[in-house]
């Protein structure tokens, strides 16, 4: 890794010897950079990113095409951000297996007697993981069978874009609710709290959508504006509580999730919100006029709560990067002596920005009520979208982008997870576990390191300049 | 390396020096050519290894558990235990330990005091502490007198001496021409991560500097009178705490002119951070007035301050004067990032921001591979030159810099010192508070002395060096003919600042006499 380095500290005499490799490494670099995206990660400015162009640039030194392909290799299996992610999706995936089959009885059975005839094992086994998986892609992506129907005639196109729909349908709460992770991640704050934002937010949104009486659009309007307040003030509690006492935003967070949640199954059964015709908790429907229209149809639940998510992705990428309030939140979350030093009011930001991941919480959470998936307040109407925005934020490397890829995969995993329990009989449970595994491979990389005995790119490169202090 | 050698390595900021005893102590594995013990090759896969064949280290950035005790922290890793299996600490064994070494050793540290409270002379006494009672033979000290002041490196010379007379050896990483020359037997000087000469301790400075950065340096500030004008700055009756509520500056005036530098020299914690603070609106102003430019300033915030024209180099550059994980470009405009053209509104422009950052960082000479770099990979030098660029890319009317050169090779030093005097010469008032006196005397045109949150002397540049030092150590009254009493001074400087007892100095029951050694090495410096 020393001569990754090299050009960096070259000392500006050394240059005409060391120039003219490096302007060709730049065409590398070029080469590499537009690779990463496609790959996944759209967004990794400084740390992952820096380090392997500059090592393809290097290994790259005389050009050629096999060099290209190896510089490429080279980076692929370096411990970087994208591979790392792969590679820990895949590891979740083969333990996955091993609990298919575990918890299969007769399955486990032919495992009995393996030694005598280990064809029934392997094949019981192969069948029903392979089941499993397979109805997981077909429920999150597009099952060929239907493809083929649409294709002879004999069947429409919506069960095509069925699976499509259906994932991006649980991606969007996700990616609200893990953006409001992130940005409060970026400005030193572990948000915990976005299950109580989200949970107000929906509250909020719901009463918006069956108490006003409001024209069709302006009432949808509303009622999202809603969701975002009542994620915003309980957002900004912790935030204004950590500025001005110093309270610790893990403790508040945590302690206004449980007010929020029993604030909800206070709030549904009282009148004029609890359901009249109704025994069981839950509250009147919302009106139509305050629902997300449903972008491709009737039949197909994906409704503009899609957009919305993208859009925020958006906004929050630009918040972060290009705008002055952004500037501070990274200077607060990286140093905020620093920032403190440099005149950045610190209490300040630290409300600004639990106000900001409460309005995005609160967001997520009128895309639960608003949306397709329920129009009713219920005790579990959010479900568990605030804790999942969490480990999507950190699957996501609290980047905008990767924070609506990994909302997306979860989407896929739910979406697909459905399929798999109808028609393989498999338990939704796997997919929280395939999740759980998942982010814990990825908060755990040096395990992923060791497992595919991948080179420490970053971390190398991290301790040299360490140790370059003085 | 023999045995009973004071060996110093020395070498500009990023030349190699903290890789190399990295790799000796087992932090980093060498790519190639090996370390030799005892003629024995050393493959040490970490620390453990390392302190197994005799070698310790006591690093720049303390590696010690602030809320322990003194006991605590030099038994952590090696914990005495008793009890078996149950494994209870045996604390009264540490203590006894600690006890012991350090009157072996001459060492006073109190066993049983909190590591956090106490001052960073004295925590650096705690890992020399610790890394004896491994009973090493080589102790590498990585920059051990960037952080403390000229008494306290005094005490720490007198230490590594009589270390030497017991027989171990010791390395002294350092940029510091003057210690070296007072302490070392061989001097080896690297550059850019080779060995560039070997040189024995009556090497001129002006010799060991031109070979570390490998031209010959300007190590005295050349500069011309000052023309002083109108009062820039003017403190009266000022009153702040620190942060455990204990009054730490205690009405202090000054006042500082348009074109003048005023420095303020004193041992560190008596009140010249707090002072700083205040002036910048970091800490609350308990009492008395700040005016800038005849406008009441005290009250403000940080940021009001900074736009009416004061720059601010921090004491401490990792801490309140960079974000590392920033880039260069971010750093530099770390307290103008909202002012047009980087920001206007809540709009931030990159392409303005990496504009500018590419005109500054030749104008300044801050070495790095690129705009974009993070700041944290650059070295201590560089990184204190994109403060200071930062804080002289605006107009100022009062330029405030808190140990400017602290941790900063004699490249940058150079650098920098000009640039001081530069703004001074376009009429910027200067404060410059710093703990080396020859910094101050230097740089300054008149000095004031701080000690225990009051100023208790004003004098010129061309005062000797001994009476500003007797000022430093609240001495007034010039009664006294040298320091005769050396010890007494001593016990006062350090019961002001840590309240350990002094006692233990007076049972030097080692092999070495370590007492009139270190009175003597005051006696030659004040």
């Amino acid at each position: 890794m020393t001569d990754v380095n090299e050009p960096g500290t070259a000392s500006p005499e050394k240059i005409p010897a060391g120039r003219r490799p490096e302007t060709e490494a730049v065409g590398v670099v070029g080469e590499a950079g537009s690779e990463r995206p496609v790959a996944g990660s759209g967004d990794t400015p400084a740390d992952s990113g820096g380090t392997p162009p500059d090592g393809g640039g290097l290994t790259d030194r005389h050009g050629g095409g096999r060099q290209l392909l190896r510089a490429f290799v080279h980076n692929l299996w370096a411990a970087n951000t994208v591979t790392v992610t792969v590679l820990a999706i895949v590891l979740a995936t083969l333990i996955g297996a091993v609990l298919i089959v575990v918890s299969d009885p007769d399955v486990l059975a032919t495992w009995g007697y393996f030694t005598a005839q280990p064809s029934d094992a392997l094949n019981a086994s192969w069948t029903v993981v392979s089941e499993a998986y397979a109805n997981l892609f077909k429920g999150a992506v597009v099952d060929p069978a239907a493809v083929q129907a649409w294709a002879n005639g004999t069947g429409g196109w919506q069960p095509v874009f069925a699976p499509i729909s259906e994932t991006l349908t649980y991606t969007a709460p996700l990616v609200f609710t893990g953006l409001a992770v992130s940005l409060a991640f970026r400005g030193g704050l572990f948000n915990i709290g976005a299950q109580g934002q989200a949970t107000i937010g929906v509250i909020l949104a719901a009463l918006a959508g069956f108490l006003l009486p409001l024209p069709p659009v302006v009432h949808l309007i509303v009622a999202v504006l809603a969701g975002a307040l009542g994620g915003a003030i309980w957002g900004f509690v912790p935030g204004f509580l950590k500025a001005r006492t110093g309270a610790h935003e893990v403790i508040t967070t945590i302690m206004l999730n449980y007010v929020a949640i029993s604030f909800l199954a206070w709030i549904i059964v009282q009148d004029g919100v609890h359901d009249p015709d109704r025994t069981d908790a839950i509250s009147r429907p919302v009106d139509g006029s305050a629902q997300l229209p449903r972008l491709l149809g009737s039949d197909l639940r994906v409704h503009l709560g899609i957009v919305l998510a993208v859009a925020a992705t958006w906004a929050v990428g630009w918040l972060l990067n290009r705008s002055t309030f952004g500037f501070e939140l990274r200077a607060v979350g990286a140093n905020p002596d620093a920032a403190r030093t440099a005149g950045i009011s610190v209490g300040r930001t630290y409300a600004l920005v639990m106000v900001i991941a409460g309005a995005l919480s609160g967001l997520g959470g009128a895309n639960m009520v608003l949306g397709s998936t329920a129009t009713a307040l219920t005790p579990l109407v959010i479900a568990q979208i605030g804790f999942d925005g969490i480990l999507v934020a950190l699957l996501g490397r609290v980047k905008p982008w990767g924070v609506a890829l990994a909302a997306l995969l979860f989407g896929a995993l739910q979406a697909g997870g459905n399929r798999m329990q109808s028609y393989a009989s498999i338990s939704l449970e796997l997919v929280t576990v395939l999740q759980a595994l998942i982010v814990i491979f990825i908060a755990a990389p040096a395990l992923v390191k060791a497992i595919f005995g991948l080179r420490a790119a970053r971390a190398a490169r991290l301790s040299t300049s360490m140790a370059k202090g003085w | 390396m023999e045995p009973g050698e004071i060996h110093a390595l020395l070498g500009e900021n990023g030349a190699g020096k903290s890789t190399l005893m990295n790799v000796l102590y087992g932090l980093l594995q060498p790519d190639e050519g090996e370390v030799l013990v005892d003629g024995r090759p050393l493959n040490a896969k970490g620390p453990g290894d390392a302190i197994a064949a005799g070698i310790g280290m006591v690093h720049q950035h303390f590696m010690l558990v602030p809320v322990f005790t003194v006991a605590e922290n030099v038994m952590l890793g090696a914990e005495q235990v008793r009890g078996g299996i149950a494994g209870f600490l045996d604390r009264r064994r540490a203590r006894r330990q600690v006890t012991e070494v350090s009157s072996r050793y001459n060492l006073r540290v109190d066993p049983d005091a909190v590591v956090e409270d106490l001052p960073v002379g004295v925590q650096q006494r705690v890992e020399i502490l610790k890394a004896l009672t491994r009973d090493v033979d080589l102790l590498i000290l990585d920059e051990p007198t960037a952080v403390l002041t000229p008494q306290e490196t005094e005490e720490l010379l007198g230490i590594m001496r009589s270390l030497k007379e017991s027989g171990k050896s010791i390395v002294f990483i350092t940029h510091k021409l003057k210690e070296v020359k007072a302490i070392a037997d061989r001097i080896t000087v690297i550059r850019r991560g080779r060995t560039v000469g070997t040189a024995s301790p009556s090497a001129s400075e002006d010799e060991l500097a031109a070979l570390m950065v490998g031209r010959t340096v300007n190590l005295t500030v050349e500069k011309a009178a000052a023309a002083p004008g109108e009062p820039v700055l003017e403190v009266a009756g000022l009153v702040v705490d620190d942060e455990r509520s204990v009054r730490a500056v205690d009405g202090v005036d000054l006042t500082v002119r348009a074109g003048e530098v005023l420095g303020i020299a004193g041992v560190q914690g008596n009140g010249q951070t707090e002072l700083i603070e205040a002036l910048m609106g970091l800490r609350p102003v308990l009492g008395g007035t700040v005016s800038l430019a005849g406008q009441r300033i005290d009250g403000w915030p940080t940021k009001r301050v900074l736009r009416a024209g004061v720059g601010y180099v921090p004491e401490d550059r990792s801490v309140d004067g960079l974000v590392k994980e920033f880039s260069v470009a971010e750093n530099l405009v770390l307290d103008i990032y909202d002012r047009p053209p980087f920001g206007s509104g809540l709009v931030l422009r990159p392409d303005a921001i990496t504009a500018s950052a590419r005109e500054r960082i030749p104008e300044f000479d801050v070495r790095t591979p690129s705009a974009e770099a993070a700041v944290g990979t650059l070295s201590g030098g560089n990184q204190q030159k994109v403060i200071i660029a930062r804080e002289m890319s605006r107009p100022l009317k009062l330029f405030v810099a808190a140990q400017p050169t602290r941790g900063v090779d004699v490249g940058s030093i150079e650098f920098i010192h000009r640039r001081i005097i530069h703004e001074r010469d376009i009429g910027t008032a200067v404060l410059l508070v710093s703990s080396e006196l020859d910094e101050v005397i230097g740089l300054a045109d008149r000095i004031a002395v701080m000690y225990r949150g009051r100023i208790i002397g004003m004098v010129g540049p061309d005062t000797p060096r001994e009476e500003i030092g007797l000022l430093m150590a609240g001495i007034t009254d010039a009664e006294q003919p040298g320091i005769t009493d050396a010890e007494q001074i001593d016990a006062e400087q350090t019961g002001a600042a840590d309240g350990s007892g002094a006692g233990s100095a007076a049972t030097p029951d080692g092999p070495a006499t370590p007492a009139p050694d270190v009175a003597g090495s005051e006696d030659n410096n004040p």
